[in-house]
């Protein structure tokens, strides 16, 4: 009997439900085989971080759920939600049970920046501060002191200009968006007046997309600066920018010519500094200022390095978040490439650490291939994935129970599994909560939260 | 706002679009594609993976091209959606370099 046909489905566990967990999935129903897919997801709401990453004022983006949905409601898929490897079902659990284990689990943990004074209050992962805002429980209850007149974002990608556009963003505009309210609250109290944006490599280098770059110049009673200065380019770099691969350079750089342009009239800014980077956070207890260490591009076009010079400043801010780069974590079980942060894997085969493939074990998304790209890119990556798992077929022969496995090993712990079903009634409470403060959701920012409102209703939605 | 294809894609239709919408929302007949305004998210995947720069945010798109809007919203509903990258046309090589890429 053939893996894959209606009497032998191909069964396959996904972890994770963010997007490029939902691709995979998506990959895996589209092709021609008959498959079982099961999606583990330790939370007991979908979607990573289309829910916790993506910023509440991007409603468009974050509609890409819907897509997600549709997903979840084919046949042959099976939500487990609050169901996490390692915590709940061990790795060798769920490879004795499946086929093959495709792993999702994205990159929750950031990059640090190495300086000292970095450990100082006041200091903060950016990564820690979009989780906050967008209500992930284990962000919920930090606090970030908004008492503050200055606030310096190190990085230059979009998580670090969405930072800066939700410090700046007036709350009015945020009120009805499925914001945070402990966010809002805090928001609202802000005494943030100026931020500044600094990053190691020049503006034709910057990661963020004109889109996100134009938002920023577009927020009431703000103004985004720039000095002219920094959009002289050298050689290597306007050989960047006049490449026509590198389709968003040239269009960052109109924009920030554009903001070089315009006289200073906005009681409040947004300082974009380009080719410097922190060496030092200096405060007693809590930071009061950065050193920032002027750079030097060197190198042909396309690789060109930032290198330190001798001219150092100071900037004066009590706040601080770091936008370097989301890192991956490594999972129980499962080998892991600790200075990429990345699961080792060829095309998405998992591998040891020395290249030996791992039968049976697959990874897509960002702890495949590092935290780049968007939510688009995930879908190539996950097909790609899916495609190295559908040649390996002959190797994966051996016979698997699984969902009824894993349901069994789930019941026997007493443990409560979230279904599809449950998240959308979750879903569906937290609309309603939000609507009576006149916003699109209130997100639940707690598990057991979470768990009680499906438990609720399911009771209430249960016919009498 | 919206993102929308445009005149490059004629004759080319590399599709490399397609294979990085995270929405499936591009719409293809026998010479090029376009792009469903109701289902674009505006995420912006598929501006750097067209080899002839035919794809376009709203916002950059010059005043007489603004057309090319109504065209991709009218034409998204008639033809069928693709999900994966086609080959590209005859020709498509051919007419990338005319248009200098």
């Amino acid at each position: 009997m053939s893996i894959g046909s209606a009497a032998a489905p191909l069964r396959i566990a996904i972890v994770g439900s963010g997007p490029s967990g939902f691709y995979a999935a998506e990959a895996l129903l589209d092709s021609t085989l008959a498959v079982e897919v099961d999606m583990l997801e330790r939370l007991p709401v979908p979607f990573g971080l289309v829910r916790h990453g993506v910023a509440p004022d991007h409603a468009k983006l974050k509609s890409v759920t819907g897509l997600f949905d549709g997903i979840a409601r084919r046949d042959g898929f099976r939500f487990f939600g609050h169901v996490a490897m390692g915590r709940d079902v061990t790795a060798a659990q769920l490879q004795s049970m499946y086929h093959a284990v495709i792993v999702a689990t994205g990159a929750d943990g950031d990059r640090a920046l190495g300086i000292p004074g970095e450990q100082l209050d006041g200091v903060h992962a950016a990564a820690d501060f979009v989780g906050w805002y967008n209500g992930r429980p284990e962000c919920a209850g930090l606090r970030f002191d908004l008492d503050q007149d200055v606030a310096a974002v190190i990085g230059q990608g979009n998580v670090a200009i969405d930072v800066c556009r939700l410090l700046a963003t007036p709350v009015a505009a945020l009120r009805s968006t499925d914001i945070a309210s402990h966010a809002l609250d805090a928001l609202a109290a802000s005494r943030v007046r100026e931020i500044h944006l600094v990053g190691r490599r020049g503006p034709a280098q910057a990661k963020f997309t004109p889109k996100e770059l134009r938002e920023l110049g577009t927020l009431p009673g703000w103004q985004v600066i720039v000095d002219p200065a920094d959009l002289e380019l050298n050689e290597a770099s306007r050989a960047e920018a006049a490449d026509p691969a590198s389709t968003f350079v040239a269009k960052n750089l109109q924009v920030l010519r554009g903001f070089a342009a315009q006289p200073r009239s906005a009681a409040r800014a947004i300082h974009l500094r380009f080719q410097q980077a922190p060496v030092a956070v200096h405060g007693e207890g809590r930071v009061r200022a950065l050193t920032l260490q002027r750079q030097w591009l060197e190198g042909p076009a396309g690789s060109q390095r930032a290198v330190p010079t001798r001219q150092e400043d100071r900037l004066e801010a009590g706040l601080v978040f770091r936008s370097v780069g989301y890192r991956g974590t490594g999972l129980p079980g499962l080998p892991f490439d600790a200075v990429r942060g990345v699961i080792p894997n060829a095309g998405g085969r998992v591998t040891d650490d020395g290249g030996t493939l791992l039968p049976g074990w697959y990874a897509t998304g960002w702890i495949k291939r590092g935290p780049t790209g968007i939510i688009g890119t995930n879908r190539q990556d996950s097909v790609e994935t899916v495609q190295r798992l559908v040649e390996d077929l002959p190797l994966l022969e051996a016979p698997r129970v699984g969902r009824a496995a894993l349901q069994a090993a789930l019941a026997g712990r007493g443990h409560r599994v979230i279904s599809f079903d449950d998240w959308l009634l979750i879903e569906k409470a937290e609309r309603s909560n939000g609507q009576r403060a006149g916003k699109v959701a209130e997100k639940f920012v707690d598990v057991a939260c979470m768990l009680d409102a499906a438990q609720a209703a399911r009771v209430e939605a249960a016919p009498c | 706002m919206t993102h929308v294809v445009t005149d490059n894609c004629r004759g080319c239709r590399y599709t490399d679009c397609v294979a990085s919408c995270p929405v499936a929302c591009f719409h293809a007949n026998e010479v090029r594609v376009y792009i469903d305004p109701e289902l674009c998210i505006d995420c912006s995947a598929c501006i750097p993976a067209c080899p002839v720069h035919a794809i376009v945010e709203e916002f950059d798109l010059p005043e007489d091209q603004q057309h090319w809007i109504g065209i991709n919203a009218e034409a998204a509903g008639r033809y069928p959606v693709i999900r994966a990258k086609l080959p590209p046309l005859d020709g498509a090589d051919d007419r990338r370099q005319a248009l200098g890429y």
